[in-house]
């Protein structure tokens, strides 16, 4: 075997570089520094918060020095999300609070939509505009017209706005763009969801199967924690990817699978495990539905069968599938989060389901436990107004099993087109980069070319407040009190958010926005609290705790009502399916006209001298939301493009190289991008990490560092059944040449 | 008392949550650190091994640094951690040439800083902030005298290695393989 060594320094390369010039600096006083200061005041005076860098929402502290200046952000050892210890976006959330590029004012636009034209407002001028626009579209279209998008704490603060002005569009990317096959999938097995943060026992593991989920990338705290402490105990984990990724690292199997072939692979395991009878018995037997339909359906689906298809040897798979018996029902076949891929997600994601299902997985220690989380009391305001019209009637006889409102959906809807009746003619999108979030970038710019009114609410100039008729600038999470986080989790816990500093610059929080539209708008009565820290108390009150024991202690426990975590033996569980089983045989699916088994489809493969693009998560990063912030940037500042060795010999590519990407349709990346020519990646497809190569200049650290993933996901494979957007059937080729080309840098 | 420090290079997941902490800990500026990341690959695909580990100073025993220093800035306290008095120093440079691990850098207030264990924390009885932040535990603290320190312990159940032992500098942070 020939070797060949990499040795990289993945973060902070300011040390070696600045070495130079060292002489002539001037005497400076030694002692404590101010972080260092925060310490030892931490244990006066900290502030309790939940962070917003992702969406596990950990619970931590925000520290100040004596200035009353935010320094730092640790964990809190009550919390289960963090157990006290943060991952890197959310010690580096600081610098959310302190970028530089934050936005300041409300923006009203004064050129056509697109170009970046605006003037400061006041709040009162940007409100009465949206207000005014509003009351005319729900008179002229109907308050169905009206969608939000949204992804963060103020999100429920606008859905409250939207459901009382008569809207149900209430969409988040993070369904129909991530994890929404997942949760169909798994709602149509066990009858239940998986949610945020997982259910996945993977503390007490005994196996971790991962496919293509990449924890440890995937900065997911718990789930990073756990697997952790999984490895310490010697559990076996079984990476299935075609990257050798972080947890590939860590794996005692990695199966460098050909890319879209998982299904085979799974379908493959379950043929195993049924053939070798390695499945559990007694519980198969007393808690699923459709065995033997299954057992005739994987009759053929043999490891020799997926071989030709994966390219992974079927010995390997046949000792890996007993490796999960071995462990089982200590097993996890990770469902993973981000799944929409190939367009067959939920059938993907059913395989997963199945499979737990025959490791007897579902309900026990090591496998998945049942989550609880807290109940609290509910601010009362009148009902809803019913609404008269559904984003659903546009897509007739599709997506059938979708339980929620598509981001993509609606985007799609708002297109003119003979066809629909219910154009949407006003969004409005907080916390989410559209642009960058949803793939086919020009889709969703002809959606808001064609819109009356796009209201922007964020902490950053992003893509699509460039596009806005409004922004509104949100204070961070450092600013503000929010609803308090609930859960899931093994036990029941809240978690408070308080603000640790006054809104910088004229930034405000979401709720005091949608409020003020509610009055602007006629339904205040939907808003009774005038003030959030009101609503917390009275809300805390009633559960035996108040705002002012929150302060001091940020996270607080409860006993869940019953001692249920995992199944009692023997227990007879009724399902939430329409059989009352564990479904193996989905008869929801069947009823809907789609597969009641899954079934592997193969995919369309890269033309000769392209590759498949694959785009993932790196550690210290969320999505697009964080390429600005100093504090990460400092950690990693662009993304590259992974080639393998034997290809980039093959157009001559080498590390540190600029180059351009351009993808099956034509479509050329914005910006140059680093190439990284490594072993971990297979040679039939190329790799680089999500939310880089923002054309938004008003991002001063970030803009035009790397390439954006989704400016080359041109092609959509949607997913008929639930309507998730796959988004790995691209292939990308390499343009080498530059034509004199500047690099940011 | 002998402070050590070890990290688990099976654990290890190149977060970089140990870099980050430490600058908001330690104040230490944009562009700059105390502690980074290594990743070192070996192999062709699909016969790969790759190996996470975060790094910093390693408080030698036998510290070139402090024996190069010309004002005695750099100097050893307690438990052996070198650290650098910032009034003392002159920000000549000769202790960055020294380090065999590139652990020092020139602060640009003027005085070359690295990374003190955090010692300010470990005489409140807690632990470095990277240590402390690690979401994986990769990281073990303590005193190597004291046999049920979390170092001694793990030290005594894993196999470890030092990095550039042949330097002669005697480290003290160690590497669980």
């Amino acid at each position: 075997m020939t070797t060949r060594r990499q040795f990289i320094r993945i973060s902070a390369m300011g040390a070696g570089a600045v070495m130079a010039g060292v002489t002539g600096y001037k005497l400076f006083a030694s002692g404590l520094t101010d972080g260092q200061k925060a310490t030892l005041a931490a244990l006066t005076g900290r502030t309790p918060t939940y962070c917003e860098v992702c969406f596990w929402k950990c619970a931590g502290w925000v520290h100040k020095d004596e200035k009353g200046d935010i320094k730092k952000i640790t964990g809190n050892s009550e919390d289960q999300n963090c157990n006290g210890r943060f991952c890197p976006r959310g010690t580096g959330g600081v610098g959310m609070y302190h970028d530089d590029d934050r936005l300041r004012k409300p923006l009203i636009r004064t050129e056509e939509r697109g170009k970046q034209s605006f003037r400061e407002a006041t709040w009162e001028e940007a409100f009465d505009y949206i207000a005014e626009k509003i009351k005319v579209i729900s008179a002229e279209h109907g308050p169905e017209c009206i969608a939000l998008f949204t992804h963060g704490s103020g999100g429920k603060y606008f859905s409250t706005l939207l459901k009382a002005l008569g809207s149900p569009h209430i969409a988040a990317p993070s369904y129909a763009q991530c994890r929404g096959p997942r949760e169909v999938a798994f709602q149509a097995t066990f009858g239940e969801t998986i949610e945020s943060p997982e259910r996945t026992d993977i503390r007490d593991t005994k196996c971790l199967v991962l496919i293509g989920s990449h924890i440890g990338e995937n900065m997911h705290n718990g789930q990073v924690q756990e697997m952790s402490d999984a490895i310490d105990k010697g559990a076996t984990i079984i990476t299935v990817d075609p990257r050798y990724s972080t947890a590939a690292g860590k794996s005692k199997y990695w199966l460098p699978i050909k890319p879209a072939t998982d299904l085979a692979l799974l379908l493959a395991w379950i043929n195993v495990i049924i053939a070798e009878e390695l499945y559990d018995k007694a519980y198969v037997e007393k808690y699923t539905y459709g065995f033997e339909y299954l057992r005739d359906h994987v009759k053929n689906m043999t490891p020799e069968w997926a071989y030709g298809i994966t390219t992974i040897d079927p010995t390997v798979i046949r000792e890996t599938a007993r490796e999960m018996a071995n462990a089982a029902p200590a097993v996890i076949v990770h469902p993973g989060r981000h799944v929409t891929w190939y367009g067959d997600d939920t059938q993907r994601l059913r395989a997963v389901a199945i499979l737990n299902a025959l490791l007897g997985s579902w309900g026990r220690r090591g496998g998945f436990y049942r989550p609880e989380t807290f109940e609290l009391p509910e601010v009362k305001h009148p009902p809803f107004p019913t609404p008269k019209r559904s984003w659903r009637t546009e897509f007739p006889d599709m997506y059938k099993m979708a339980d929620t409102v598509l981001a993509n959906g609606l985007c799609d809807a708002t297109i003119p087109d003979p066809s629909r009746h219910c154009q949407f003619q006003a969004w409005i999108v907080n916390g989410t980069n559209l642009i960058e979030t949803l793939p086919n970038q020009e889709n969703t710019m002809k959606a808001i070319q064609a819109l009356q009114l796009l209201v922007v609410i964020d902490t950053m100039p992003m893509e699509i407040t460039g596009w806005a008729d409004v922004v509104l600038p949100e204070c961070t999470y450092l600013e503000r009190y929010d609803d308090l986080r609930t859960g899931p989790h093994r036990k029941p816990q809240i978690a408070l958010r308080a603000p640790a500093a006054e809104p910088a610059y004229e930034t405000k929080p979401a709720f005091w926005m949608a409020r003020e539209l509610a009055k602007r708008l006629g339904v205040i009565e939907y808003f009774p609290f005038e003030k959030m820290e009101d609503q917390l108390d009275w809300q805390l009150k009633q559960v035996g705790s108040s705002l002012e024991e929150m302060m001091k202690i940020g996270v607080k426990t409860f006993d869940r009502p019953y001692d249920d975590l995992y199944f009692a033996p023997d227990e007879d569980v009724e399902f939430y399916t329409p059989t009352g089983k564990i479904e193996l045989y989905s008869t929801t699916m069947e009823e809907a006209g789609y597969d009641p088994m899954p079934k592997y489809t193969m995919h369309e493969e890269p033309p000769a001298g392209f590759y498949r693009l694959n785009y993932g998560r790196a550690p210290m990063h969320t999505f697009s939301r964080t390429s600005n912030n100093p504090n990460l940037t400092d950690l990693m500042a662009e993304n590259s493009v992974w080639v393998n060795p034997r290809v980039a010999k093959e157009w001559g590519l080498s590390t540190g190289q600029y180059i351009h990407l351009m993808n099956q349709d034509g479509k050329r990346s914005e910006f140059p991008i680093k190439v990284r020519v490594t072993e971990r990646i297979r040679w039939d497809s190329v790799y680089m990490v999500h939310g880089f190569g923002h054309d938004q200049k008003k991002l001063r650290r970030c803009y035009g560092k790397g390439a954006s993933d989704t400016n080359l996901i041109t092609k959509v494979l949607v997913d008929p059944i639930m309507g998730g957007t796959g988004m790995r059937g691209n292939f990308v080729t390499f343009i080498t040449d530059l034509g004199g080309e500047e690099v940011a840098s | 008392m002998r402070y050590a420090m070890a990290v688990d290079t099976k654990k290890c997941v190149g977060c970089s949550d140990c870099v980050v902490a430490c600058q908001t800990e330690n104040d230490v500026p944009i562009g700059f650190c105390r502690d980074w990341v290594v990743e070192r690959m070996d192999g062709t695909y699909p016969q790969l091994e790759v190996e996470l580990r975060s790094e910093r100073c390693n408080h030698c025993d036998n510290a070139p640094c402090v024996r190069c220093c010309p004002t005695g800035a750099s100097h050893i306290v307690d438990g052996g951690i070198v650290v650098v008095s910032h009034n003392k120093c002159i920000g000549c440079g000769a202790c960055i040439a020294s380090c065999p691990y590139d652990a020092r850098y020139p602060h640009p207030k003027g005085y070359v800083d690295k990374c003190t264990f955090c010692l300010h924390r470990v005489r409140e009885g807690m632990k470095p902030a990277c240590v402390a932040v690690c979401p994986t535990k990769c990281m073990y603290f303590g005193d190597l005298d004291d046999p049920n320190s979390d170092v001694s312990l793990v030290l005594k159940k894993r196999k470890y290695k030092t990095l550039i032992p042949e330097a002669g500098t005697k480290p003290q942070l160690y590497f669980l393989i």
